[in-house]
Formats: C-alpha cells, sequence, structure tokens
C-alpha cells in the first residue's frame, strides 16, 4: 500500500513520482514543490524515473507560513 | 544589567557600525554568506491572519530575509497553491526556509534538502526543537545537523539558546550566523539574559541574530544595543493587533537600536551628573 502524505493513494508499485503528483493535480513543472520517498530526497529531475516500491511512503510537500 | 549596554566605543564600532553625526552612513549593511542586506530586521511568515497584511508587513517591515516552513502540500482549492511564494516573489524578498517543527537531526536533514529542492536556495534556517512546551533546542542534534549542513554545502543559519559556548561551536563549524533565543519562541518574554547575548556578540564572528522571543518595539532595539546584527521577528509582529503598524514599529526600533549602539551610550551610573555646569552659579545669599 503507497501512502501519499500520511493517506492511502490510489497508486500502484512500479507507477512513478510524477504519476503521484498527478493525483495532487501537479505537473512537473509544479514550483516550490519536493518530493520525499522513504525519507529520502527525490530531485525533480528524478520524478518521471523514480518508480514507488510497493510500500512506498510518499511527502510532497510546499511552502507554508511559518517560522 | 548595569555594565552590559556600556561598553566602550571602539568595541561597539569595530563591528561595521559608521555613526557620523548620528547618522549611519549607506555603508552600513548586514553581510551573511557574502549577501548584503540593508535591512536588519528578519520576518516570520507564520501566524499573519492573511496574506494580505503578510504583504503589507513586509513592505512596513522593509525586512529582505524572510522565513517559510515546508509541509504537506494541501491539494484543497481552499489553499490555491504558489500563493504565499506569490506574495514573497512579488515583494523581492530571499526566502529563508526553516525546519519549524523538527526533533532530530535526521528530520532536519532531510527538511533542509527538500527545502533547498523546493526553493533553490540553499539557505536554511535550522531549528531542532528539544522539547514540545518551551520549543528550546535540543543543542546536540542541532550541532550535528549543522555539521552536516555545513559539509553538503548549505548556509546555515542555526536556531539556538542563548549559551555562548555553544554559539561558537555552532559558529566554529561554520554556520554563517547564529541565532540565538532571547526568550522562548512566541513568549513575547524579550531578552531574558541580556549578558548571555552581550557574550554571544563578543564570541563569534559571525553575524548574530536575536530570534525568539521578541515582544515589542523595545526589546528589538535592545537586542541592536547589546550588538546584534539582526534581529528576526514573527509572533510580536503577526499576531499585533496591528502587524502592519508593528512592523513599521519593529523596523524603526532596529534602526534605532543599531544608531545607538553605534553612537556609544554613557556608563551607568548610581548618582547623578549635572548636565549643567556650575562654574559660573550666582550666590544669592539671604
Amino acid at each position: 500500500m503507497i501512502m501519499l502524505n500520511g493517506q492511502r493513494a490510489d497508486v500502484h508499485a512500479g507507477e512513478t513520482v510524477v504519476t503521484v503528483l498527478a493525483h495532487l493535480g501537479l505537473d512537473e513543472d509544479a514550483r516550490g514543490v519536493a518530493v520525499a520517498v522513504d525519507g529520502e530526497v527525490v530531485p525533480r529531475d528524478a520524478w518521471a524515473s523514480f518508480a514507488l516500491g510497493e510500500d512506498a511512503r510518499v511527502e510532497v510537500l510546499t511552502a507554508m507560513q511559518g517560522g | 544589567m548595569a555594565d552590559s549596554l556600556s561598553l566602550p566605543t571602539d568595541s561597539a564600532t569595530s563591528d561595521g557600525v559608521s555613526a557620523v553625526n548620528g547618522t549611519v552612513q549607506g555603508q552600513d549593511v548586514l553581510t551573511i554568506a557574502g549577501r548584503s542586506m540593508h535591512s536588519r530586521l528578519l520576518l516570520g511568515t507564520g501566524g499573519f491572519p492573511s496574506l494580505e497584511l503578510l504583504a503589507e508587513a513586509i513592505a512596513a517591515s522593509g525586512c529582505e530575509l524572510v522565513t517559510v516552513a515546508l509541509r504537506r502540500i494541501d491539494p484543497s482549492p481552499a489553499h490555491p497553491r504558489g500563493s504565499l511564494l506569490d506574495v514573497l516573489a512579488t515583494a523581492g524578498v530571499q526566502l529563508l526556509p526553516n525546519t519549524a517543527g523538527c526533533h532530530t537531526a535526521r528530520d532536519a536533514l532531510l527538511t533542509a534538502r527538500l527545502a533547498r529542492e523546493a526553493f533553490a536556495t540553499n539557505w536554511i534556517k535550522l531549528e531542532v526543537i528539544g522539547d514540545e512546551d518551551t520549543l528550546l533546542p535540543d543543542a546536540p542534534e542541532l550541532l550535528r545537523a549543522a555539521e552536516e549542513l555545513v559539509d553538503e554545502g548549505f548556509v546555515v543559519l542555526p536556531y539556538t539558546t542563548d549559551d555562548p559556548v555553544l554559539a561558537r561551536r555552532l559558529a566554529d563549524i561554520g554556520c554563517a550566523a547564529v541565532m540565538p533565543l532571547g526568550s522562548p519562541i512566541g513568549s513575547g518574554m524579550g531578552i531574558r539574559n541580556q549578558h548571555n547575548i552581550t557574550l554571544i556578540r563578543e564570541a563569534v564572528d559571525v553575524p548574530v541574530v536575536l530570534d525568539a522571543g521578541i515582544g515589542t518595539a523595545s526589546d528589538a532595539a535592545l537586542a541592536m544595543e547589546l550588538g546584534c546584527d539582526a534581529v528576526m521577528a514573527a509572533s510580536a509582529i503577526a499576531r499585533a493587533q496591528d502587524p502592519v503598524a508593528m512592523a513599521r514599529a519593529m523596523r524603526a526600533a532596529v534602526e534605532a537600536g543599531r544608531l545607538a549602539r553605534g553612537a556609544g551610550r554613557i556608563p551607568r551610573r548610581l548618582y547623578a551628573t549635572a548636565s549643567t555646569s556650575t562654574e559660573g552659579l550666582p550666590e544669592f545669599g539671604g
């Protein structure tokens, strides 16, 4: 089961980070966005090629007011 | 307290204050990691009731460096994407991403790396919190994270306690500035240990940015009088009844404190010293 920002996501193993982003209405050009999978940064240039594992935990983050 | 503000003039001017006839000349800039800024007020973006007020407060504060946090993206239309970044881009300010909410070096490292990806900046305000009630920094985790991030090429501005030894350790490992607290985050308690802030200013060669605890304008002025190079204000402005007016007040206070620091204050004395000469004082008899 792939988790996206703490919730179960309708994404399957083998699909890429770009697919996950599409679930959030984001494309590869999304500004101010960063992605971590299983506690590691997935750089923007790897979004299209990075295939998710079966139990991947994906975090998609952006700017929030703070500090 | 008594002697903390009465440093000799040469000490007060050695950190770059150029005061001539009470006017700071144009070259008085704050430089962090090679970036020069005219404003010595850093603004936190958290807590503003609206983005409109944030934009107005940024303009009123004159700040050039603002913090942002990194959080899970909210796909709901109620939170239009990029709007915060749009506001900050329009304001022309530089982003200082933070690691707010991180409790371990590991989480802070990952957050810093993600912030670098998201915002295309290698600047990071490093926060590693050790206690949920006081939000005080976790010193060992902070040092570990700072060391690693410096190694990875980040410009690291650590939020630290007002411990001069820890501040020196952070500067020694290559942090671009140190950001000691005046008192706990959001407490508005001002600077609880002025001596330690003075000692930190003496202990490090990097800029000292007073962070956390600022409640009102006089706290910011005091920080600058103690020799801090800049002041970071967040809650004090964002949660004031009139954030824009408070932003203006903080700007004036930072400038006033900087000028006063450069001007060299008079020493404190227990007894009065007449400002009018007694020479030529008449004797009226009777």
